[in-house]
């Protein structure tokens, strides 16, 4: 039997944002994952912030990521409300290791390593939620 | 180096109760604030530093300095660092000796999550303003799933199984069947963790800790207090603290903050792992006890699976006794924070009053590990080094 989580299936709602954060979200309901890049180092982080936490210089800006990484870690959360769901941390191409969940899949078939790509699932309000699934079609 | 400067556990306490659900948190913090106190031989107008962290009732030290009516105080602290604040209390209590802000430090925890229903599967929410919460919060981070992917990585990276994992929690239990007060007496086989229904891979049921209602509260006191003391003298010898998080994206999810932590206690007690004759390593989930007894340095960065197998952590089996009172993992995790008593247990073994069956023989250097948060995302991480004096 297929242990799975289809995106939709579950009460998504909009994330409590904090001043600051409306580009983000508003970028993935347009199906696009941003992160923080650094004029000054170089560098990109996630979750993005007003300065780059590795040089602290506030010259960052938002720049899309091409929705491609791998999977660093996960668990299936089989016990507790709304189960079961797959939380995850993913690499992305770019670099920056983030939270997600794996969505659309078998869960009892993701795997650390595993090719991931990315899909905004939209909230019942007025975002979307960067999440992944695997790369190929299963 | 000892002096006048020096700090002593003078006063250990635990609460009795693992279900208390007529009893309040107030009450909780009483009880054990006064059965530390008795133990030490002292009297509530000698306490002059008081120490609470999140579980106090406001979560500030002022409510429940009033219910206990402490008069004398000039020193408080309400750092809250999660489950390993009150490792940081005694060391900061000993920092606060030592700089002759106080002489008699009262630290309490108290709570009743058992009562109150709460557990590791549930999404607590932990006030607005938190930057990270709409980048995690709509992916459901729980501190089982939290934990749980730091095991799966160790397992990827290192082989580690959980058969191994199993081994800690069967090590805990053989120790909880001589604790009267343990959660689970119930000695467990590896096979029977195995067996145990899965929560969030690869962590099961009894890779999990208790959730138990009660507390606990220690005495720090000054040497010139502790000498006049009829008990075993527990010295403070070496402590470090830290905090470890995401690192702007550039996340490790292979060790712990103790790897920091640590090596700053002992370099400041002046000893090092092989010289720990028991420790207390803080067990929310057996991957915690794995990943610090790497940090540590009690073994190399992934050998933890192949350490704690085939009842190494069992006393008067295995090579390094570890929480002979059953841990958190059988014993008792009050208020879902398990820091204070891996401290009491430690104090129990410096003073030869542990179980006959577990007792440490000659036990005179001891640890005693924190981790609050959770390992997955963000945690503090904090080790206490402690000497018993003739
Ligand atoms: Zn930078």
């Amino acid at each position: 039997m297929m242990t799975e989580q289809r995106s939709g299936a579950w009460k998504l709602g909009d994330p409590a944002l904090n001043p600051g954060d409306e580009e983000y979200f508003i970028a993935a309901r347009n199906g696009s994952l941003l992160v923080g890049a650094c004029r000054a180092c170089g560098e990109l982080h996630h979750y993005p912030r007003c300065m780059c936490p590795f040089c602290w210089s506030a010259e960052v800006e938002l720049k899309p990521a091409a929705g491609a990484g791998t999977i660093y870690t996960f668990s299936v959360t089989r016990k507790g409300p709304d189960t079961p769901y797959c939380i995850a941390y993913v690499q992305l191409d770019e670099g920056p290791i983030m939270m997600t969940n794996i969505v659309d899949t078998d869960l009892d078939l993701v795997r650390v390593g595993q090719r991931v790509r990315l899909v905004c699932v939209p909230t019942d309000g007025d975002y979307a939620i960067p999440m992944f699934t695997p790369a190929q079609a299963e | 180096m000892a002096g006048k400067d020096q700090a002593y556990i003078v006063g250990a306490y635990e609460h009795p109760l693992r279900h208390a659900p007529d009893h309040s948190v107030a009450r909780l913090h009483a009880e054990v604030a006064k059965g530390a106190v008795e133990d030490a031989g002292l009297s509530r107008d000698d306490i002059d530093g008081f120490f609470c962290a999140g579980d106090a009732p406001g979560a500030n030290p002022w409510s429940l300095a009033n219910y206990l009516n402490l008069r004398k105080l000039r020193h408080l602290d309400s750092t809250d660092m999660g489950g390993c604040s009150y490792l940081i209390h005694v060391a900061h209590a000993a920092q606060a000796i030592a700089a002759g802000r106080c002489n008699v430090a009262l630290i309490t925890l108290a709570g009743r999550p058992r009562s109150e229903g709460i557990s590791g599967t549930q999404v607590r929410v932990r006030g607005s303003n938190l930057p990270e919460s709409p980048y995690e919060m709509p992916y459901r981070p729980v501190t089982l799933n939290l934990y749980a992917m730091c095991a799966m990585r160790h397992m990827h990276e290192f082989g580690t199984t959980s058969e191994q994992l199993a081994w800690i929690k069967v090590a805990a239990s053989r120790h909880a069947q001589h604790n009267p007060h343990a959660m689970l007496r119930k000695p467990v086989s590896v096979d029977e963790v195995l067996a145990s229904p899965l929560i969030s891979d690869p962590l099961r049921r009894l890779d999990s800790c208790v959730v138990t209602d009660g507390g606990g509260a220690l005495i720090v006191a000054r040497a010139e207090v502790a000498a006049q003391l009829h008990r075993p003298r527990v010295r403070i010898k070496g402590y470090g603290e830290t905090t470890k998080h995401q690192d702007g994206g550039k996340i490790d999810l292979t060790y712990t903050g103790q790897a920091w932590s640590g090596p700053r206690a002992f370099e400041a007690a002046g000893v090092g792992p092989g010289d720990i004759q028991y420790a207390s390593i803080y067990d929310s989930f057996t991957i915690t006890v794995l990943l610090q007894l790497e940090d540590l340095g009690f073994c190399g960065k992934g050998e933890g699976g192949r350490f704690v197998q085939d009842g190494n952590l069992i006393a008067g089996v295995g090579r390094l006794p570890v929480n002979t009172d059953g841990g958190g993992l059988c014993n008792n995790h009050p208020s879902n924070r398990g820091g204070m008593t891996k401290i009491i247990e430690a104090v129990r073994q410096l003073r030869g009053e542990a179980h006959p069956e577990l007792q440490v023989p000659g036990c005179t250097l001891a640890l005693a590990s924190g981790i609050g948060g959770a390992i997955g995302h963000r945690h503090g991480a904090a080790t206490l080094i402690m000497e018993r004096e003739a």
